[in-house]
């Protein structure tokens, strides 16, 4: 039996009296788009951390592919196949966007020259940013901002994909293209774990959808039964009209 | 009233040309909202108004006096307060400290501590923590929350809803006219363009630096709002 992707065993986080992880436990299992919605503070992008290698919870077991990871540092984590992106993408503004995504094909996937060279292109034109690898990334607007984000994740050759807010701020049409690349990667076989307050950008791409809350799993399961969930209401969406509104 | 008053104003980026003859009048009691796309020059407005970049020419005023030439810190005391994008918060001080350094110039009104923990009811119990400990839409509310201890008279909120989850989101719409019933007036950014006619007494619709549309949401045509905010030769793609 195939391992799953992700795992997560009653993982425990708290910052002093804070708690931001309490007794976790999720599986993703490979080529699965999983987005979690949740109220702030309620612990999604410290599970990120937690699972690319920023933080060790304070108890419970990561395990990618079946193995145990959590001590590993983030750097061997990206090396077993995590990328992950950030909230606020903070490229090499100085670099091109070609040499951004170098960076990570060499430092996080371990490459060498030609093949580090192969992949980083490859990337580029797989997220739309073919046109202009070799701008300084400093140079570039908030969708190729948010498309560089994924590049370099996706330069560490990830197996599995977290993706950390990155259709905040992008207007319709620009989150329509990034679903479309998210979607694409999916079919490529990615593994693909999306936190998102961009409730209709997850509508189109995920499988799957969980709320997480006091660093918990208050709901899991189909996107649309999720949204439909009275404590998912009462937790994130608020009350009259933005269910509607999401569903439609 | 006309508590701000935007008239004709440029504002440049080097050699680039960020604004081109902005024009807005905000009064008391209204909410203003600007749209655009990415790169269309809405936050380089908002901070020209803030005073943090310069107008290279027109005129701002505020409460009917000349604020052009006047510095950040100084338009603060004059009435206006930035919540800026990407909320900016002093890392090494705790959610309460960070609170108080928007009251630093702060003006007679309704606005402190106590008021600012009644609208966002789960900071007290957070006051003493650090705010790099903060999830990113805590911090945006912590930001919000700073802007207002200054007891502003023109809020300007620089995308408001980024970051924040959709039930905090109401929360801070619904507080609009608490806010603007004290006589202050808001000019905010705000990406979901359906939530910024849904809000806004006003709606201002920038491209490329320039103003497309502007009214009353109930006199907008949809599709004029589309071509205004896509520009009409790319239909919204």
């Amino acid at each position: 039996m195939t391992a799953p992707r992700l795992e997560l065993r009653d993982l425990s986080k708290r910052f002093g009296s804070v708690i931001v992880a309490d007794g976790l436990s999720l599986t993703v299992p490979p080529n699965q788009a999983l987005g979690i919605v949740g109220p702030n503070g309620a612990g999604k992008s410290t599970l990120f951390a937690m699972i690319s290698g920023e933080l060790n919870p304070d108890r419970g077991t990561v395990l990618l592919d079946g193995v145990d990871v959590t001590r590993h540092r983030a750097d061997v984590r990206a090396a077993h196949g995590i990328g992950r992106t950030f909230q606020i993408p903070r490229p090499f503004e100085g670099m091109t966007v070609f040499e951004n995504v170098l960076v990570y094909a060499t430092a996080a996937a371990g490459l060498r020259k030609a093949e580090a060279y192969r992949l980083a292109a490859a990337t580029l034109e797989r997220c739309g940013l073919g046109d202009v690898a070799n701008r300084p990334a400093g140079a570039l607007g908030l969708l190729n901002r948010k498309r560089l984000e994924v590049a370099r994740a996706l330069g560490s050759n990830p197996q599995l994909l977290l993706l950390d807010e990155v259709a905040g701020g992008l207007t319709d049409p620009e989150v329509a293209l990034l679903v479309d690349l998210v979607n694409g990667l999916k079919a490529e076989g990615l593994t693909v774990v999306w936190i998102e307050h961009v409730v209709h950008a997850l509508l189109a791409s995920v499988d799957r959808l969980a709320c997480l809350a006091g660093g918990r799993l208050v709901a899991d399961g189909d996107p649309d039964d999720v949204l439909k969930d009275p404590s998912v209401r009462d937790l994130y969406l608020g009350h009259a009209g933005v269910l509607e509104e999401d569903l439609q | 009233m006309t508590l701000l008053r935007i008239d004709a104003i440029d504002v440049h980026h080097g050699l680039l040309r960020a604004i081109t003859g902005f024009s807005v009048a905000v009064d008391e009691g209204e909410v203003v909202s600007v749209i655009g796309a990415n790169g269309a020059g809405k936050s380089t407005l908002m901070r020209a108004v803030a005073g943090s970049i310069p107008v290279s020419s027109g005129r701002v005023e505020v409460n009917g006096d000349d604020v052009t030439r006047l510095r950040a810190h100084q338009r603060i005391a004059r009435g206006v307060a930035l919540v800026p994008e990407g909320r900016k918060l002093f890392p090494s001080l705790t959610l309460e400290e960070n609170l108080l350094t928007g009251a630093y110039r702060r003006r007679p009104g309704p606005w402190d501590l106590d008021t600012v923990y009644d609208m966002f009811g789960w900071m007290p119990d957070r006051r003493n923590q650090n705010s790099r400990l903060l999830s990113g839409g805590e911090q945006q509310a912590v930001a919000i929350g700073r802007a207002l201890m200054s007891n502003p008279d023109i809020l300007l909120i620089d995308e408001l809803s980024l970051g924040l989850a959709p039930i905090v989101v109401k929360q801070i719409y619904a507080s609009f006219q608490q806010i603007v019933v004290n006589g202050c007036a808001i000019l905010f950014v705000e990406q979901d363009v359906s939530q910024a006619l849904a809000i806004a007494d006003e709606v201002v619709c920038l491209l490329e630096g320039r103003t497309m549309l502007a009214g009353r949401p109930a006199d907008l045509d949809p599709s004029d709002v589309e071509s205004a905010y896509f520009g009409a030769t790319t239909g919204g793609h």
